[in-house]
């Protein structure tokens, strides 16, 4: 655990020593089990022995067995896609089949969470959650990405970065947290809508709240009421964007020029509207704490405070880490992740809570959470179905219970950068500049393809012919298969030390798909190879084969 | 191998029929991908039978429709154009002389209402039937008519619901599949070429995939493995069906391309014809060109977009009655919102949403008729006003589709077609 988040108040100290008190008891109450998690997980947390309790007590209660135990080859796939984004390298796979070390697997997550693909992959998740895929207008996604990059690289404290995105102000470049706010904010700045999308962002993203039909009316199953959600959003009222306009000198014509968040003069109530049409007042309130109204309030100031430091129930890190367990396991604890609310009961609720205050309690470091997350039974286990987990299928409505792994489809962004490592297609490319540009091209083709900004599901790689199309005919896929200098399939073909077929198509698998291929499907390769006389042909067709694979594209 | 093609490529592809043919006398023949094609095979052979469909031709930017469908000469908020007599019984602008000609095959609804008066808050409204609402994403009517009308085709292999020259919007809740199929307005498609490749290698790939595809399915992971190959399925469907050749607008006679115009609107419109003649049952139009005409509005008009616009609505209209498929398809030609009557200091006209005009006939609507009326300025509805549920439920009669369907949101809202609106009496009688 790194020591400088840690702030050493007395609070932490207590949970810490309740946790040794815990490690003890669980010793003592299930032995056999516990010894076994040893064995794999010699420094065994006891956070992480408590959440696999629980998890446990739900298999028992539901009468599921758990799947078993994925193999080294499954697991390394899911842990690499979700920490870094991108499938591991061929040789990545071979040093970590060969490690016979008992340690290997968390030794694999700290090394994940030391690459600098974790700062690139939780930049753009994040990038895209705060602005959307479709950078909103005059905002500054390399700003927002600037801030993040900084913030993962540094591992800082999430509620401190929740803090600055809720609280900047300033120049859309020089202060990058602005862009988050900043592209939530259009049109007229007196218009009583103005922030209501940032009341809705924000809500949703660091509260895991869902207020947005609260706008108009009561909630019908949540409890939020109208006036909540304009006593919320009366938090935001003073604010608003400037965009600057310069005259370009070269054509003398006026043209965009940078944006910013400025502080806007707001004072009192909010006045909205009931459906009935009278008219109420909403003060600046969160939970049961009320704030002053006056002009010399700061009101983002006070929001962030209580949020990020004061509120007892730690909202923040409660859905910070429903997010990331879902990001990992695939569901959350309520579905989906950011609707939490007596309305919506979690599938876990002691997990949820203890994870919660010993995420809040650790300073909200982020990579302890995903550390406690990756090291839980759950995520150990393998995707496959067994005949007594069956009923244990979210997909079909059922309350998760983690007896397995579910199978996730890749990101627009895991897709993208595994196909780079598949095909070593990346390594032809330049600079980072035009790495970046390149995969700007792409995600903007993807974009097209899509047709769409919508906030949930469909941004996920869920599979339409258009993506299909994409993906057999592709230029991306295309030139991955070309065979070039550099390509993975010239390696392959120009390795001497592959010396057989069996050994290139060993290596083609394992390069794609993360694990040695099956019986059938050597044979399969086999003969695909001996039909045709140009080999090379063979051997593109086979890998082409393979990164079209439903097994390719998903997460499992 | 014993597969011994007769020829490779063909001069503009490979056709469905040959391509299949191929296929039969493969060795290496993939079940999975037998499969699929003979379903295929057996679908093309099927007559059709549900004709029904609608182009949307769609005005991005918001077309001044006071100077188009509701003219004012007698007003300060006028303009510069004059109204003309009709073939119906309504005048409409001088500059579109073609239209009317077929006016009393078309009507006009001069009182549309529809308060969003921003583009994308407009073209989400205009095209959904909703207004935008953070808590859900409703689908735009091309998806909603391939969600009720694509289970009753099932020997078309193209998408249901398709856009061409970009633009629309996205199946909302509806899901991907119902997603509209964008294609460029000359009909390019992307990455859906065979590019040349000998089908015997896309076979080979096919069975290779299919291998590895099945082994991830037979190792128990659900249901997304199995959806996956059949997206698949539906993909090398589309790259090697005949219907492909609706794309093909280049394919009809100079007669034809004369009669839209022959321009790249025209382009757009034969293709939409071409593909309702397939038995797709929603294809949008975007105009190529923007309608956003904050300055110089009648210059533009005048010598740009009417023109075009005009040639091309008529081309359509008497295209699909020589074809016998006028009774069958609904033409609807808007944009998000009509335009100010006021004329501002630049000569143009700004967003307006409060009075404006639609376009729309075919289908069995009432033609050369104008539905409602406006003020002598043009600011204000008299009567009776209409919103685009409205239309869309108009459409939504023509083709048959039952206007108490309702769509659940993935949250189990329950949503009315059509927002909830009622069929314009006067075009359904």
């Amino acid at each position: 655990m790194s020591i400088q988040h840690r702030f050493g108040s007395m609070f932490r100290y207590i949970v810490t020593l309740l946790g040794i008190i815990a490690i003890a008891g669980g010793t003592s109450r299930g032995a056999e089990v516990d010894r076994r998690r040893e064995a794999s997980h010699p420094d065994v947390d006891p956070v992480v022995t408590f959440v696999d309790e629980q998890i446990r007590q739900a298999w028992e209660d539901n009468e599921v067995t758990p799947s078993e135990r994925a193999d080294d080859a499954e697991w390394l796939r899911r842990v690499s896609l979700d920490i870094v984004g991108h499938i591991s390298t061929a040789d990545e796979i071979e040093a970590f089949l060969a490690d016979e070390s008992e340690a290997k697997r968390a030794d694999v997550v700290e090394r994940l969470l030391d690459n600098s693909a974790y700062v690139t992959n939780w930049t753009h998740v994040w990038t895209n959650l705060l602005l959307g895929r479709q950078t909103p207008r005059r905002t500054s996604r390399d700003g927002m990405e600037k801030f993040l990059r900084e913030a993962f690289t540094k591992n800082r404290p999430w509620n401190d970065v929740v803090y600055d995105l809720l609280t900047a102000e300033g120049h859309y470049e020089e202060n990058g947290a602005v862009n988050f706010l900043l592209g939530q904010l259009d049109g007229n700045p007196n218009s009583e809508d103005y922030t209501v999308e940032a009341t809705a962002r924000v809500t949703r993203l660091f509260l895991g709240t869902q207020v947005q039909c609260t706008q108009c009316h009561d909630h019908p199953f949540n409890d939020w009421k109208h006036v909540q959600f304009w006593e919320f959003d009366s938090f935001l009222k003073q604010m608003r964007r400037v965009d600057h306009r310069k005259t370009d000198p070269k054509t003398g014509q006026r043209v965009d020029d940078y944006s910013e968040l400025v502080w806007r003069n707001y004072e009192g109530p909010v006045y909205f509207e009931r459906r009935s049409g009278v008219m109420e007042v909403a003060y600046p309130r969160y939970v049961d704490q009320e704030f002053d109204s006056k002009k010399e309030t700061d009101r983002r100031l006070e929001l962030a405070k209580v949020m990020a430091h004061d509120d007892p129930d730690h909202q923040v890190a409660r859905a910070m880490v429903n997010r990331m367990w879902g990001h990992f396991l695939g569901y959350g604890f309520t579905r989906p992740v950011d609707d939490m609310g007596p309305h919506n009961p979690p599938s876990h609720p002691d997990v949820l809570d203890r994870l919660t205050d010993e995420f809040a309690a650790s300073g909200y470091d982020l990579k302890k959470l995903i550390r406690w997350i990756t090291s839980s039974e759950a995520y150990h286990l393998t995707s496959r179905f067994n005949d007594k987990n069956r009923i244990d299928d979210p997909s079909a409505g059922e309350v998760p219970l983690f007896s397995h792994m579910y199978v996730k489809p890749f990101t627009a962004e895991q897709l993208y950068e595994s196909l780079l490592i598949a095909t070593q297609a990346g390594e032809s490319v330049g600079n980072y500049q035009q790495a970046e540009e390149r995969r700007q091209r792409w995600m903007r083709e993807f974009l097209l393809i899509f047709g769409g900004n919508e906030q949930d599901e469909p941004t996920l790689f869920s599979g339409t012919i258009p993506q299909a199309l994409m993906m057999m005919n592709g230029e991306l896929v295309q030139s991955a298969g070309s065979g070039e200098p550099g390509s993975t399939l010239h390696a392959v073909l120009s390795d001497s030390r592959l010396k057989s077929d069996a050994l290139r198509v060993h290596k083609l698998y394992l390069s794609s798909l993360g694990r040695p291929p099956s019986r059938r499907e050597t044979s399969m390769s086999q003969k695909l190879i001996n039909s045709n006389p140009d080999k090379l042909a063979a051997y593109q067709d086979l890998y082409w084969a393979l990164l079209n694979s439903n097994e390719f594209v998903m997460n499992h | 191998m014993s597969h011994q093609p007769t020829a490779i490529s063909h001069p503009r592809g490979m056709s469905r029929r040959h391509f299949l043919s191929h296929l039969a006398t493969s060795s290496l023949m993939a079940p999975a991908a037998a499969h699929f094609l003979s379903n295929l095979q057996t679908h093309a052979a099927e007559i059709q039978k549900n004709r029904k469909a609608c182009i949307l031709v769609w005005l991005q930017g918001g077309a001044p429709t006071i100077d188009m469908w509701d003219l004012k000469p007698d007003a300060k908020t006028g303009g510069e154009f004059n109204p003309i007599a009709t073939a119906g019984d309504m005048q409409i602008c001088e500059h579109l002389p073609e239209t009317a000609k077929v006016m009393d095959s078309l009507s006009l609804v001069r009182s549309m209402s529809t308060r969003e008066a921003d583009h994308e808050r407009g073209r989400y409204y205009m095209h959904t039937a909703f207004v935008p609402n953070p808590t859900v994403v409703h689908p735009t009517f091309g998806s909603v008519v391939s969600y009720e009308l694509s289970p009753q085709r099932p020997e078309l292999e193209i998408p249901a619901f398709i856009s061409i020259g970009g633009g629309s919007f996205g199946p909302g809740f509806l899901g991907m599949a119902h997603a509209p199929f964008v294609v460029s307005g000359d009909g390019q498609i992307r990455n859906a070429e065979l590019a040349g490749m000998d089908p015997r290698r896309l076979n080979q790939r096919l069975q290779a995939l299919s291998v590895v595809e099945e082994t991830f399915i037979n190792s128990d992971r659900g249901e997304l493995p199995v959806a996956h190959k059949d997206v698949y399925g539906k993909a090398v469907n589309l790259m090697t069906s005949q219907q492909m050749r609706a794309f093909k607008a280049d394919e009809e006679s100079q007669q034809t391309r004369d009669l839209y115009g022959s321009t790249d609107f025209g382009i757009s419109l034969i293709m939409a014809r071409r593909l309702v003649e397939t038995g797709v049952p929603f294809v949008e139009v975007q105009f190529p060109g923007s309608w956003d005409l904050h300055n110089d509005v009648f210059n533009s008009l005048r010598d740009v977009g009417l023109p075009k616009l005009d040639k091309g609505l008529a081309g359509l209209t008497r295209d699909l009655k020589e074809r016998g498929l006028w009774d069958d398809t609904v033409i609807v030609c808007m944009g998000e919102f009509g335009r100010t009557p006021r004329i501002n200091q630049n000569v143009g006209r700004d967003h307006w949403a409060r009075s404006w005009s639609v376009c729309l006939g075919g289908g069995g609507l009432t033609g050369g008729i104008a539905v409602g009326e406006t003020n002598e300025d043009g600011t204000q509805i008299i009567g009776k006003s209409y919103l685009p549920g409205d239309l869309w439920a108009t459409v939504a009669h023509a083709l048959r589709i039952p206007l108490d369907r309702v769509h659940k949101s993935k949250r189990g809202r329950p949503m009315k077609l059509a927002g909830g609106g009622t069929p314009i009496a006067e075009l359904i009688g």
